[in-house]
């Protein structure tokens, strides 16, 4: 086990180091340079002028020397201009040329600095990870237990009635993506046009105009049901289908099996045998589709965060690609990456766990 | 003129809409009539589920293709019209002339442009796209999962890394280093385009070459058919004026519009390799059977049994996903549109309406409702089919 999991460790290292590496390289990109120099610097910059301008922020070195700058296995580079100025990743107003440490790079802490917000990445990634771990918090916890119980009432008697709708539902919710089922949402039960809103107001049924809010902004501040409840609702959805199928399938499954057969001639009753007899067993697929969600969750967190202006770590996300901020571009990714990677890892540690049939040896 | 009622309208819709019911009708009605006769496809027909998936799905077929021959779109749908600005659902045209249709059935957008006819020609965009990609994506997934799976070893292991690799990347920020206008000028999409297209000459190549080895002549005959358009449709595709690959000039007969190249390539990239994981999977399963054994005894070629045994017994499961990864396609085209990558800006595909309409949508709903509703009642129609031929597969 400590080996399969050493393994693992190491091929998800060299994963990490790949993808972050295509995404330097994509971002380093010269056109992509050229228009960071002229938003850094000025709009109406020469070619030459931009040409220097990356010169003295040490942008003109190979790739592989940059990538290992701002990993920090490569000494950064002390750049002196013309006009007297020095430039260089590890310098700092205020610390002494002299004393600057010769590496700065991820590995040391330093994940650089932010051109759109002016900040350093480390800290716009802690503060934004922080607001959309609870937006994820709280789509867990309304996604996870909903779907675990439509698809077990679902696959405890397969092809009833209550199978069939619960089925169909589920089906329907995976064919919905958020940017779709959001827009829904907003338009009945957050926009002041909508005719269900106009019907509560008039009745004095709600305060204000709608019966939720349209954006989660407030939310960032302090979350109510009123702010938070449709964006935590428009994630969960997406996701809640799939896994109620795979619970359903491994219920059905479990649901045929001898023992289950046995209890049922012994003489349990029905809600026992599925409490105490099935359900353990029907819940080890669903564990590892749960684990392999998240990833999927974070593609919905970037439509919803942006759709519902709630400023997380996918609104940032947008905001680092639309605009080339690349060393927060390159924090995210690392995030990100690093979160696919632990879920996929923590998957297969699971499953192993919870199913005794396998091992790995 | 009198702003039309709820039910005008969609009186008015069905009537534009009658092309499309005949259609479908006599879709139905052959199926129906002929179901004993047509094998997977009939069975079909014996599933409640899988008949309401495929009259959604033939819906938006039907719209695309009759919506592009003109005959049900009641206004252009990128002409504006003074005074039609976020007007509700059955405004009347404001100086209407005699041939146009007297009103915007589902109302005027931001820019005053008929929403219904947006909606209808966006269906246009996504079919053609999202199953062409699709079908792309299964073209490198096969060529490279039967490969992985059969043979195993350190080609298997860095192919899985490969495929894994992307898999890791959060698909949004993919679309957006690939899809952004600074990249897309370096050429990079389009030699991305140029590996993914070459697997279609690649598996076509090997499935004749590969049945008809012992009859060269008609091995020649078979391959030139195939090949030759493909290699042709391949490298007219690939070339653009204008941009790093312009190698043809003025021999160049076909230019995809401007940012469709782009977003086709980036969505086969994102398809491929839950494809190739897909394949591979069955064909390491497949590959313990018996009828392979047999076929390795006989001395057939590696390629041989993985393309002519493997991947016929591993169609049932293919197919169904087939279906289920259209409309994932559909999805992931919808959200580049949200984002506003890669189409043009005016471009009436459903995720670039919903991404405008979400902007007003506190005031004004109807922009963003009628897309919202066409993509979620095509993806629904797909998993519907899906499921409806995973069940009739299974019954027998």
């Amino acid at each position: 086990m400590g080996l399969f999991i050493l393994r693992r460790l190491g091929v998800m290292i060299l994963t990490a180091l790949c993808l972050t590496f295509i995404v330097f390289f994509l971002t380093n990109l010269h056109p992509n340079l050229e228009k960071l120099a002229k938003t850094q610097g000025e709009m109406r910059m020469s070619d030459e002028q931009v040409e220097r301008w990356l010169a003295n922020r040490g942008y003109d070195q190979p790739l592989p020397i940059k990538y290992g700058e701002w990993l920090g296995v490569w000494p950064s580079k002390i750049i002196n201009t013309d006009d007297g100025r020095t430039y260089g990743r590890c310098i700092e107003s205020g610390v002494e040329i002299a004393d600057t440490p010769r590496y700065c790079g991820v590995l040391q802490g330093d994940w650089g600095t932010s051109t759109v917000f002016k900040d350093d990445v480390s800290s716009i990634i802690k503060t934004r990870l922080s607001l959309t771990g609870k937006l994820m918090f709280w789509v867990m916890v309304l996604m996870i237990p909903s779907a675990l119980l439509i698809g077990v009432l679902a696959g405890m008697r397969e092809g009833s009635r209550t199978d069939r709708t619960l089925s169909t539902l589920s089906i329907a919710t995976t064919a919905t993506p958020e940017y779709v089922s959001g827009v829904i949402f907003i338009a009945l039960f957050a926009a002041s046009a909508s005719p269900l809103n106009q019907w509560l107001a008039s009745m004095d049924w709600i305060e204000g105009r709608t019966l939720f809010k349209g954006t989660a902004t407030s939310a960032m501040e302090k979350a109510t049901f009123n702010n938070f409840f449709l964006p935590v609702l428009t994630i969960s959805l997406y996701g809640m289908g799939y896994i109620a199928r795979m619970t359903r399938a491994s219920m059905a499954e479990v649901m045929t099996a001898q023992y289950i057969r046995t209890a049922r001639l012994k003489g349990v009753s029905f809600p026992n045998i599925v409490v105490k007899h099935a359900l353990r067993n029907a819940l080890i697929a669903p564990f590892t589709v749960i684990m392999l969600q998240i990833p999927w969750l974070l593609n919905g967190v970037v439509i919803v965060e942006t759709l519902f202006n709630y400023k997380g770590f996918g609104w940032v996300l947008v905001q680092a690609a639309g605009n080339n901020d690349f060393e927060l571009l390159l924090g995210v990714s690392v995030v990100s990456v690093v979160v696919v990677l632990i879920t996929q890892l923590i998957s297969d540690i699971g499953y192993v766990y919870l199913n005794p049939r396998i091992s790995v040896s | 003129m009198e702003p039309l009622s709820w039910g005008e309208i969609f009186a008015g819709m069905f009537i534009q809409l009658i092309p499309v019911w005949i259609a479908l009708v006599v879709t139905f009605a052959v199926s129906i009539a002929y179901k004993r006769k047509l094998g997977l496809y009939g069975k079909l027909f014996d599933s409640t589920i899988g008949m309401i998936g495929f009259f959604l799905v033939m819906f938006w077929v039907f719209v695309a293709i009759l919506g592009s021959m003109d005959m049900i779109l009641t206004h252009d749908p990128l002409s504006q019209v003074s005074g039609m600005k976020n007007k509700v659902p059955g405004t009347p045209l404001r100086g209407a002339e005699d041939g146009d249709y007297m009103h915007y059935l589902l109302g005027g957008d931001n820019l005053a442009r008929d929403i219904f006819s947006r909606v209808m020609s966006g269906a246009t965009i996504v079919i053609l796209i999202a199953p062409l990609a699709t079908l792309f994506a299964y073209m490198v997934g096969i060529t490279l999962g039967l490969p992985a799976g059969y043979y195993g070893g350190r080609f298997d292991m860095l192919l899985s890394f490969v495929a894994n690799l992307v898999l890791a990347f959060p698909v949004i920020l993919l679309f957006y280093l690939l899809v952004t206008p600074e990249i897309v000028n370096t050429g990079l999409p389009q030699f991305m385009a140029i590996v993914l297209f070459f697997f279609p000459l690649i598996f076509f190549a090997v499935l004749i070459h590969t049945r008809l080895k012992q009859q060269p002549q008609k091995n020649t005959v078979w391959l030139c058919a195939i090949l030759i358009p493909l290699a042709i449709m391949y490298v007219v595709t690939i070339n653009a004026p204008g941009t790093k690959i312009d190698v043809l000039g003025p021999v160049d007969f076909f230019n995809p519009a401007s940012g469709i190249l782009v977003v086709f390539v980036s969505v086969v990239f994102v398809n491929s390799p839950t494809v190739f994981r897909i394949v591979r999977g069955l064909t390491l399963d497949i590959k313990q059977r018996d009828y392979v054994s047999a076929a390795q005894t006989r001395g057939e070629g590696a390629w041989y049994i993985m393309l002519w045994e493997i991947l016929p017994n591993a169609r049932g499961p293919l197919i169904v996903d087939f279906c289920l990864r259209i409309g994932y396609t559909t999805i992931l085209l919808g959200t580049l549109g949200f984002f506003g990558l890669g189409l043009p800006p005016e471009s009436p595909d459903w995720g670039s309406t919903i991404n405008e309409g979400r902007k007003l949508l506190s005031i004004y709903l109807h922009p963003a409702l009628p897309p919202a509703l066409a993509l979620l009642s095509l993806v629904l129609g797909l998993n519907l089919l899906a499921d409806g031929l995973r069940e009739e597969s299974l019954r027998d």
